[in-house]
Order: structure tokens, then sequence, then C-alpha cells
């Protein structure tokens, strides 16, 4: 187990700088520059601009110097926002990022596994078909339309909550943004529980717990909830990734001052540093993620064994 | 089978965690209220909390003052910092930090008298030596300003931007602690303009130094203005607080002033809505119509100091040398229907180039005066003239930058060129700083457009643009008379002789068409009912410590 996890963490490392190499020559490929505006700058100015970072060289060479900074843990100045270095602007956005995006994982899960097993085991019921019918309208439903409808119900007719920003840090600020981000996930999570558990239902071993005559609670909860939730595991993952590229729009909407919006405004700048800051730390953040999910699913499922 | 729920109890540790975690450590602020004052708009009385909500835009790049260039920063620099004149409502300066200023008879010394007891927000005196200091330092190259080029007026400004001579050497030397003297390359006549704009505003010196680039912060910013930095949330928010040391705190009213970085126009109003804006920084153009009905007073509108415009690619063909279809194009747009129907802000049709700047007559072309079927008569001639008929259209492509907006303002021109003349038009849209490069290199646009908000209220600024050097003349357009005006009118002190200069070349403009005027930008915004005090001017110079709020 422990050697399995350290060559999967030394594999992520590969992936990782291809990661890096990519997303590097990428950005200085897109038309345009940090220093465009609309009145062109004099030459000078922009000589001296260049020069002050960096611009000027070559661009392996400028490539060398970043992954060596990025070894130290120095992701560089941002162009755009002046004030502030990368590493200070992600240590800023990231907490905020994370509370969004880890509420909304919680709250997917809570919900969407609870959902999913009542659905199925009242299959083909009424419930049944509500809870499949609202799950599937969740993931049709792009969260960018989502996002303005709950808006204008809850912050602009009701009241009840704000409608952007985050205020003092509040919770309430946090309501919308949350539940816009985990729906998609909730339904997509709940239609996994439901396939999955319906299975499990019908497996021997859950026939078997009930022959013993045990009580149906904890058949459900100590026998088949366990390995009915083994795709919803594996699903984490993907989901991790989508609550964060989620999280991209979803900040923009309600104004979160998380790192999507940095990445946004930092490509629309061409804020090359602040970009690169971004898709290397959420880069790695699912990598290691991923790897993480992979050990606990060794560890849940009896079936999987690693040497 | 009987199916079985969760047991409630099971639900709820997750959910507490769930609810401890998103609501993190934040707490409510703690503001003390102050006493109800009465005063104010006709004797109105004051809410006893003077807290200011104001929608920005987009988050500043920094509020160092010599490293921004953006609108938004500007509205918090003006809280923040105070250069030696200030806007004032009719759209001319008025004394700022400066009480006083005497210009010498050949336009080139100007002696400012600064205030006795004005304060830094810490407690310093603000002396000429910080103006000396800040002046240097913003065209000083080590300090990689972008916007120091404003300060070129001044006596070695350019040799020192250029790294071509030490910021020591700049035009401007403190005569004492309350006098400051500046000497000018050549006379200037709108350079008390150019005083009003962030390049020119004073530092802190003592704070610059300790903190080298990362200055700029709650904590650390030390300001000459009327508001100091409290907080700053990237993203989020910024707050200032009053500089209790500014020479005019006694007359200020806002207490507390909110910045919210918000580009989304929707969201800015829903915001607005939920009352948690008190002023918009801008309005969603398709949601005028609803707010025409629904806020109607709330809704102001008010004519700002920019120039929409199509360019036109002149160094290419169909436009090189064919100045008939130039003006063809210029004719045949219904600019009445194109403000009345399609912009529908109250947006002022341009028939010349230069907006209302004070102290300049506007030009207006002739053709102002036609009716539109004479217009189209006579771009059909032009049209016919240059070569183009209805069996052999012109084909165009028109360029602009992805935005609502401009999307439909070039689906409606194009129309307009489709229905009176025929041509066939491609709309071609890129993302902002696509379109600038492509714009720029001058080889495959043919009709772009363009816009410019001048950064001093006054026509030079608009007319330098289309100088052969300008940095933003991407028609490529070059014309050696008008060049020649641009350069007498900036050498020019008496302002008669100098407005003649300008009206000649705006109206070598207006001849040769190397750009087609639109219209005459607009400032909209929604304010509340209980901000006292707003009043709109032309370069949409809002100060927070002249308005207050009311009691509601």
């Amino acid at each position: 187990m422990l050697r399995y996890s350290l060559s999967r963490f030394l594999g992520a490392i590969p992936t990782l700088l291809i990661l890096i190499t990519i997303a590097f020559f990428m950005i200085r490929a897109a038309p345009g520059g940090p220093f465009d505006a609309e009145k062109a700058l004099p030459p000078e100015i922009e000589a001296n601009l260049r020069a002050a970072y960096h611009l000027d060289e070559p661009l392996v060479q400028q490539f060398g110097r970043y992954v060596l900074n990025l070894v130290r843990g120095d992701f560089g100045p941002s162009f755009q926002y002046k004030d502030y270095s990368v590493t200070e602007l992600i240590a800023a956005g990231f907490p905020v990022s994370l509370r969004l995006g880890g509420s909304a994982m919680l709250l997917a899960l809570l919900v969407g596994v609870s959902a999913g097993t009542i659905a199925a085991l009242r299959q083909n019921s009424r419930t049944d078909h509500a809870v499949m019918a609202v799950s599937m309208t969740g993931i049709s439903i792009p969260n960018f339309v989502m996002a303005p409808l709950l808006i204008l119900f809850f912050a602009v007719y009701l009241g009840w909550l704000p409608a952007g920003g985050i205020g003092d840090g509040g919770f309430r600020h946090m309501i919308l943004p949350v539940i816009s981000l985990a729906l998609p996930q909730i339904a997509y999570i709940a239609r996994l529980t439901r396939g999955s558990m319906i299975e499990v239902l019908r497996s021997n071993f859950v026939r078997t717990a009930r022959a013993q005559g045990l009580p149906e609670r904890t058949v459900i909860l100590r026998h088949a909830l366990k390995p009915a939730l083994l795709p919803v595991i594996s699903y984490l993952g993907p989901a991790t990734a989508a609550v964060i590229t989620g999280s991209v729009v979803i900040e923009q909407i309600f104004g979160v001052p998380g790192l999507g919006r940095y990445f946004v405004q930092g490509a629309l700048n061409r804020d090359y540093t602040l970009v690169m800051g971004v898709v290397v730390f959420y880069g790695a953040l699912i990598i290691l993620f991923n790897l993480v999910v992979d050990l606990v699913y060794a560890w849940l499922d009896p079936k999987v064994k690693y040497s | 089978m009987t199916p079985i729920l969760m047991p409630r109890s099971r639900w709820f540790l997750p959910l507490a965690v769930l609810i401890l975690f998103a609501a993190g450590c934040g707490d409510a602020g703690q503001r003390g209220d102050r006493a109800a004052k009465i005063g104010g708009e006709s004797g109105r009385e004051l809410a006893s909390r003077q807290v200011l909500h104001r929608g920005n835009g987009a988050e500043p790049q920094s509020l160092d003052p010599h490293k921004s260039e953006g609108v938004p920063e500007s509205h918090l620099q003006r809280d923040l910092y105070e250069g030696l004149t200030n806007h004032s409502p009719d759209g001319g300066v008025e004394p700022g930090a400066a009480r006083a200023w005497e210009i010498s008879e050949d336009g080139l010394v100007y002696i400012f008298h600064l205030r006795e007891g004005a304060r830094w927000s810490n407690g310093d005196p603000v002396t000429a030596l910080d103006f000396e200091y800040g002046l240097r330092r913003s065209v000083d190259p080590a300090t990689l300003s972008n916007y120091s080029i404003m300060l070129r007026p001044i006596l070695n400004a350019e040799a020192i931007i250029a790294g071509e001579l030490p910021p020591e050497r700049l035009g401007v030397r403190a005569i004492d602690p309350l006098t400051l003297e500046i000497r000018l390359a050549g006379p200037t006549p709108y350079f008390l303009g150019v005083l009003t704009h962030s390049a020119s505003y004073p530092v802190h010196r003592a704070t610059v130094e300790k903190y080298g680039d990362r200055w700029a912060r709650p904590g650390r910013l030390v300001s000459n203005g009327a508001y100091r930095l409290r907080d700053w949330v990237m993203q989020s928010h910024i707050v200032l607080e009053r500089n209790p040391y500014y020479w005019d705190n006694a007359n200020t009213t806002i207490d507390e002033v909110w910045y919210y970085p918000i580009e989304n126009q929707s969201t800015e109003l829903q915001r607005y809505r939920a009352d948690a804006l008190d002023l918009t920084y801008d309005l969603p153009f398709r949601q005028l119509g609803w707010i025409r009905q629904n806020l109607p007073d709330e809704l102001v509108i008010s004519e700002y100091l920019g120039v929409y415009y199509y360019g036109l690619n002149v160094t290419r063909e169909p436009f090189r040398d064919s100045v008939e279809l130039r003006r063809a194009l210029n004719l045949a747009i219904d600019r009445e229907i194109l403000t009345r129907q399609v912009t529908t802000a109250g947006e002022i049709p341009a028939y010349g180039y230069v907006p209302g700047v004070v102290g300049y007559e506007q030009v207006v072309p002739e053709w102002a005066n036609w009716t539109q079927e004479q217009r189209v008569a006579e771009a059909r001639r032009l049209y016919e003239a240059a070569g183009y008929s209805r069996d052999n259209p012109l084909k165009l492509q028109i360029l602009y930058n992805t935005h609502e907006n401009h999307r439909t303002i070039a689906v409606a021109i194009s129309s307009m060129w489709q229905e009176t003349l025929g041509i066939e038009t491609e709309l071609v849209n890129e993302e902002w700083k696509v379109y600038l490069e492509t714009r720029r290199s001058k080889q495959d646009t043919q009709v772009f457009r363009a816009g410019w908000i001048g950064d001093y209220n006054d026509a030079y600024n608009f007319l330098e643009i289309l100088d052969s050097e300008s940095g933003l003349n991407d028609s490529g357009w070059s014309n050696a008379r008008y060049d020649e005006l641009l350069a007498l009118s900036a050498l020019e002190n008496d302002p008669e002789q100098r407005a003649q200069y300008m009206h000649e070349a705006e109206r070598i403009v207006l001849e040769e068409v190397p750009v087609i005027p639109v219209y005459f930008y607009v400032t909209k915004r929604l304010v509340k009912p209980w901000v006292g005090n707003y009043r709109p001017q032309i370069q949409d110079v809002v100060y927070s410590k002249d308005l207050k709020i009311l009691k509601h």
C-alpha cells in the first residue's frame, strides 16, 4: 500500500510538468500581451516594462526561470494586480474557494446520497420518479442559468438572501453560491447512488442478510450502503474537477473573491503569471485529490488489492 | 418491505458541520452609530449611518496612483488622494491640494501655493516636497508606471521617461514647504487639467521607501485625500474610512465608502435592487427599457466626455486612396435612429469628432443640418464616384471587441450601409486583447469599432489620437498639416488662437474621414433616492466626500 502510494505520487510529477509546459506556452501563444491597452504605450515605456518582467528574454529562458522559481515556491509577480504577488493572491483566494467548493461537495454528498438511497428503496414509486426528474433537471440546467434564477427569486423578489459578494464573510452570503455549485453534483450523485444501490440490493449478500432476519435498517446502513457508495467515491475525483471548473463561473456570477475569479480576470488581461499560478495550483490539487480518492477506494473495496 | 428513512438524528451532525464550514470565522463587524445630524439637501435629515456603497466595475490594478490607469482605479484614487487641482462640477478645475497658483506670462512656469495645515492620513504635514517626490517618482522608469506619459508637458519629463536623464532633472522644485514650482517644456494650456490625473498625485515618501512595491495596502498606505484605506479584500470590496487629518474633514459627511468590483452589469443591477449598492458603475444596455419603466426616478443619465467612433484603415484598400468612399460611409449612417432606437440611453449623435469639452465650440459639418434623404443621396453619389454600384458592391469587414453593445451597433450600421449603398458587410468579433492586436497591426482590418474617453477636459486630448505618431491612431492616417496644427495648438497660449488651430484640425478630420464619429457617450447610472448631493459631471467624477446619505 505504501509503495503503491509512493509510486503514484511520483507518477504525478511528470503529469504536473506536462501541465505546466502546455499552460506556459499556450497562454503566451494567445494574441495580445499583458501591457496592451487601447492607447499603445510609448515604445520606451513598453520596453522598460517588458524588461522588468523578463518578457524580453527568449521564451525558453523565461520557462526555465519560471520552473526554477516554482520549485522554490515562488509564483512570481502579478502583471495585473501590481500591489501583490501571485503567491499572495492564491493565498487570499484559495480559502474562499475551498469554503465554497468544500461546502458544495459536502452538500452534494449528503443530499445526493440520501436522495439516491431513498429513490432506490422506493424504486418506481412516485418518490423515485420525482427524485429522478428533479435530478435530470439539475444535470441539464447549466449553473450559469440556474444561479441568476436563484438570485432573482431569493435575493431580488423574496429578499431573503444577499444577491452576491461575501459581505463580512458570513454564512448567508454563501448559501446561494453553494447551492448553485452543488446542484448538478447533487443530481449526478443521486443518480449514481440510486443505480448502484438498486444493484446492491439485488445481490446475494443482501439477500443473505435479510434471510438472517436482520432489521431492514441494519441491512441498508451496515451492509448495502458501503458497497453502493463505491461508484460515488470514484466519482469524487471528477466531481472535484467539476466543482473547481464550476466555481470559476459561480464566483464570477456571485462576486465571490475566490481563485476562479483570478483565473478569469488573469486570462482576460493576459496576466501570464496569475493564470499559470491558478492552473498549476488547481492542477496539483486535482492530481492530489484523485490520488487520495484512489487510496480511499482501495481501502474501502475488498476486491481491490495493491501490493 | 418497509422502506427506511434515515433517522433524523443522523442528519444533524453532518448538517451542523456543513453550516460551520460555510460560516467560517466571519463575524459581522461592529460599527458604532453616529448621532443623527440635521442638514443636507433642503434640510432633510441625515441618516445616522453615513456609509456609501458604490459599484466600481473591475478590481483595481493598483492603489498606487502612479501605477494605475483604469476608470475604476480613478474613482478610488480621487477619494484617497488629492492632486494640486480637483475637478469642478462644471467640468473645469478648481483648487485641490493647492489653494491658489500663478502662471507666468509665457505659460512656462507655474507656482502653486499649498494649503496650510493639510495633513497625510498618518498626521504628517503635506508639503511641496511630497509633490516634488511624487512627480519625480511618477516619471522615473524604475517605478514602472504606464501612464507617466501624461506628465510629458513638464520640463525634461520625456527624456526622464525614456531613461535619458535622471528623475532629479524634472522641472519641479519645492521653493519652500508650501510653495511648489513646475516648469514646462512648452506652454500647455490644459496643464491644470493634467494635474487632476492620478499620475500627478503625491505619495508619502517614508511609506514608499519603507515598503517598496508593496506599500499600497491596508495598514501601510498613507494618503492625503478625504479618505484613507481601511480594508481591501481582493475581488470582493475595498473599504475607505474618513481621513481625520484631511484639511476639509469638517465639511465631509460620508464616514465610510465601500467599493465593489462587479464586472457584470446585470449582477450589479441585481445587487442594486437588493439594496446592497447605493450607486451603480454602469447599467446593462438590454435592461434599460425595464429600468425606465420600473426605476425612472433613480436613473441618472448625463453627458460623458467620450466619443464612440468607427475607424477606417486608410493604409489598405479599399480606403487608402478613396476619400469619396470614406465620406459615403460616413453620410450613410443615420445617427438619429442609431441613438434613439439602438443605443437608447440618450447618447448624442456625433457629426463632429470632439465631444463637448469646456471652452471649445464643437465643429458641426454642413451635412449635419441636411435631412437623412439628402445625406443618402450624397452618399450614393460619392459611392458611385468611388467606383462601386449595386452590381459591383463593396465588401467590407467590421471588427469589434466581443460585447453585446458593440455587436448591436455593428448590426445596425451594417444594415444602414447595406440598405442605402448595397454594401455587403461581414461582422468580426474578437476578444479585447486580440482585437487590440489586430487593430494595431493595420493588416487585416478595414472598419474597426473604437472609442475614447478623455483623460482631461480638452479638445487636444481627442485630436492627438489622430496625430501621425499617436499610439491610438490605428487608422494609420497621416496628414502633415494636421500634425502641424496640433503642434501649434500645444504651444499656443492665446485661447482663441489655440481654439482656431484645433478647429481647423478637426475640420481636416471631418473632410478626410479617417474615422467616422458615431455618438458621444453618456454616463448611465442608478442612484438611490437617499443619496444626497449627487451631481453628474462630464468626466464622471463623483467625489464621495461631496455626497451624503439622507434618512430613509
